[in-house]
């Protein structure tokens, strides 16, 4: 069976089935979805969490993996132009560059939607940027600090992620202004993790030792869920509870760090959604209906996971996602 | 006699590994407070120890390489096999010895194809093992199909984590490891082949040294460093953590032979001075944590005190220095 007449049933199938349905349904519409890679566990549940949004939708989901090349995924990007497929998702994997295909896609009057990265290019060239707000992750951060030191005194040591990478710089400004109001916590000391369980574990080592063998520290903010879980061990090694004596607050939240919540060794992380798909594709549903414009730039929510919200069935839910 | 040992102990590379313990002492006035905890010592003389073994391990299988004017790139890609390859079996339900033990083989293996590259296909060393540094994590990824890949095996995490007579059980296998093969290439004739290999591999072959044979012995012995420090790392953190295990780290194991004062060049070597170099760049890491500066000086203050411990060493340095601590004034004291 050839593209054409896949695509030709595809459509007739998206009309017959659009009339029967309600009207924001993408039922059969092929999108192209491109992806960058899968450099990160995150990354990987994205891509999965996408492709469920998908079949949940009867969406025709076309995926390309660009293997972290940009000129793979304007090669995909154009593939989908050519199979004149109803929307494209793309993740870009650089910024600048895109505005050559952007254009080629609104001449043929396809939609795109960003996914978790934005680029350099006009705003008309693309419908829709769907993102997280890394600087409100790191102001959830700190705002639960806030309300868990409930105006105690309390020395906060920082795990920074890459030095100079926007994670790191948002949610260090975002954990600053969520605690801006309470003056009874103080950042004391700030190191870069480099966003990995072994420099998460040297670095914390460090901080214990310069702050009287722990017992100035009074929670650790770390970036990233996995110098989280090494910064656990390092406390475990002093001699101290992680969760107790030493509140843990981080982002993300991948399976391994609901483990240490359950366990009670970690407090709170917040979460950096896979699921950048369902709002787009709800975007995308509106807008094929009856050209609904959406906002120009949607953004995830940033959840608030603690021992409260069953992080035992979180782990549950997430292992199989490919973090 | 006495006079003579002194001596001995005046050379640069413990020198720096002093000043830079008295900077971290200045800079942070607990730096050589050590208590004894659950066990164990407890402070940051011992994280030093600790978080230097890992490349003070490389170190000792790259000394013997670069001995040979030869580089191993791959050793920071080879701990990431080795720690994913003892991850994933004993995750899979292997005991952890036979794990343990694979993962070793897995390095050696590794070693000897960076042997064989150099030693019987004559590639220049520092592509021949550019293969396996590019080509090693990527393995590292399949095995750990791009997981990090947890454990709870209380042998994996007493390699990483344990301690014995209260020193971390890391620093205490660099530190067997060291003395082992110290002696191994100098109470034989090993080292001085390595030397002569290194110094003119074509004059060495026409002395009547099997010079294939010791590349590829060297290149082994190197990957199967790279296996131990792999399997340190891992046990450290309770996971194969394949993008990131042994990152960059061949570049500090090379850098520790260097401040060693053993040539890029060849011939003339020091196995105990190669982790006396691999010391100097932990205390200099460790010191920056405690320090206290904001992380964005991290490479800038490494970088300037490195630049200061190689202008120590200079010839320039050595031919200014006063007279006895130049090495002339040790062959003076015979």
């Amino acid at each position: 069976m050839s593209i054409i007449t896949k695509l030709a049933i595809a459509a007739g199938l998206a009309t017959a089935l659009s009339t029967a349905a309600f009207a924001q349904d993408l039922t059969g519409k092929v999108i192209g979805f491109s992806q960058i890679g899968s450099e990160s566990g995150w990354r990987a549940a994205e891509t999965s969490v996408t492709k469920q949004e998908a079949e949940a939708r009867g969406v025709d989901l076309k995926f390309a993996d660009a293997q972290q090349k940009q000129e793979n995924q304007i090669k995909a990007l154009r593939g989908f132009i050519a199979q004149g497929v109803d929307a494209i998702l793309i993740a870009p994997v650089v910024a600048t560059g895109w505005e050559d295909v952007l254009k080629e896609a609104q001449e043929a009057e396809i939609p795109v939607v960003l996914l978790d990265r934005g680029v350099d290019a006009p705003e008309d060239l693309y419908l829709t940027s769907v993102a997280s707000d890394q600087v409100l992750e790191g102001r959830v951060a700190g705002e639960w600090l806030v309300n868990q030191v409930a105006g105690k005194d309390c020395n906060v040591v920082e795990l920074q992620g890459t030095v100079g990478s926007s994670p790191a710089i948002n949610r260090k400004q975002g954990f600053e202004e969520g605690i801006a109001s309470a003056a009874n916590i103080k950042i004391t000391q700030s190191q870069t993790g480099d966003f990995t369980r072994s420099k998460g574990k040297e670095v914390m080592e460090a901080f214990l030792k310069s702050s009287n063998g722990g017992a100035d520290i009074c929670a650790v903010y770390a970036h990233n869920d996995d110098m989280a879980v090494g910064a656990i061990q390092a406390i475990k090694d002093a001699g101290l509870k992680p969760g107790t004596d030493i509140l843990v607050v981080s982002i993300d939240a991948v399976p391994d760090i609901f483990t240490a919540i359950a366990a009670g060794e970690a407090n709170a992380t917040v979460e950096l959604t896979p699921n950048m798909a369902g709002p787009a594709f709800d975007a995308l549903a509106a807008y094929l209906a009856d050209g609904t414009e959406p906002e120009k730039f949607i953004i995830t929510e940033s959840k608030l996971y603690t021992s409260a919200d069953d992080p035992a069935g979180e782990y549950e839910r997430r292992k199989g996602l490919g973090y | 006699m006495i006079r003579r040992s002194l001596l001995k102990l005046a050379n640069p590379q413990l020198l720096a590994l002093v000043g830079v313990l008295l900077i971290n002492w200045l800079l942070f006035p607990n730096f050589f407070r050590v208590t004894w905890q659950d066990g164990r010592f407890f402070g940051s003389l011992i994280d030093v120890l600790n978080r230097g073994a890992p490349v003070a391990i490389l170190a000792v299988g790259m000394v013997g390489v670069i001995a040979t004017k030869g580089v191993d790139l791959s050793v920071g890609a080879v701990m990431a096999v080795a720690g994913a390859v003892a991850a994933t079996m004993v995750v899979a339900g292997y005991p952890a010895p036979i794990a343990v033990v694979a993962a070793l083989v897995v390095g050696l293996l590794c070693g000897l194809w960076n042997g064989i590259l150099v030693a019987v296909l004559d590639i220049q060393p520092i592509i021949a093992t550019l293969v396996l540094m590019v080509a090693g994590r990527g393995i590292a990824q399949l095995i750990t199909e791009g997981f990090i890949v947890t454990f709870n095996d209380p042998l994996l995490i007493y390699i990483g984590t344990g301690s014995f007579l209260g020193f971390p059980m890391a620093a205490v296998i660099a530190l067997v490891l060291t003395i082992i093969v110290t002696l191994v290439v100098r109470r034989t004739a090993i080292g001085l082949f390595i030397e002569a290999v290194g110094v003119n591999r074509a004059a060495a072959s026409l002395a009547g040294i099997r010079s294939r044979m010791l590349l590829l012995l060297v290149y082994s012995l190197s990957g199967l460093c790279a296996a131990i420090a792999g399997i340190i790392v891992a046990g450290d953190i309770r996971g194969a953590d394949a993008n990131n295990a042994g990152l960059w780290l061949e570049l500090d194991a090379i850098l520790a032979v260097v401040i060693g004062g053993t040539s890029l060049l060849g011939g003339r070597f020091s196995v105990p001075l190669a982790v006396v170099g691999a010391l100097i760049i932990q205390a200099m890491n460790t010191g920056i944590l405690v320090s206290g500066f904001p992380p964005e000086f991290n490479l800038i203050v490494k970088a300037g005190l490195i630049f200061i411990v190689l202008v120590i060493q200079s010839p320039l340095a050595s031919r200014l220095a006063p007279p006895r601590l130049k090495p002339a004034a040790k062959v003076a004291a015979k």
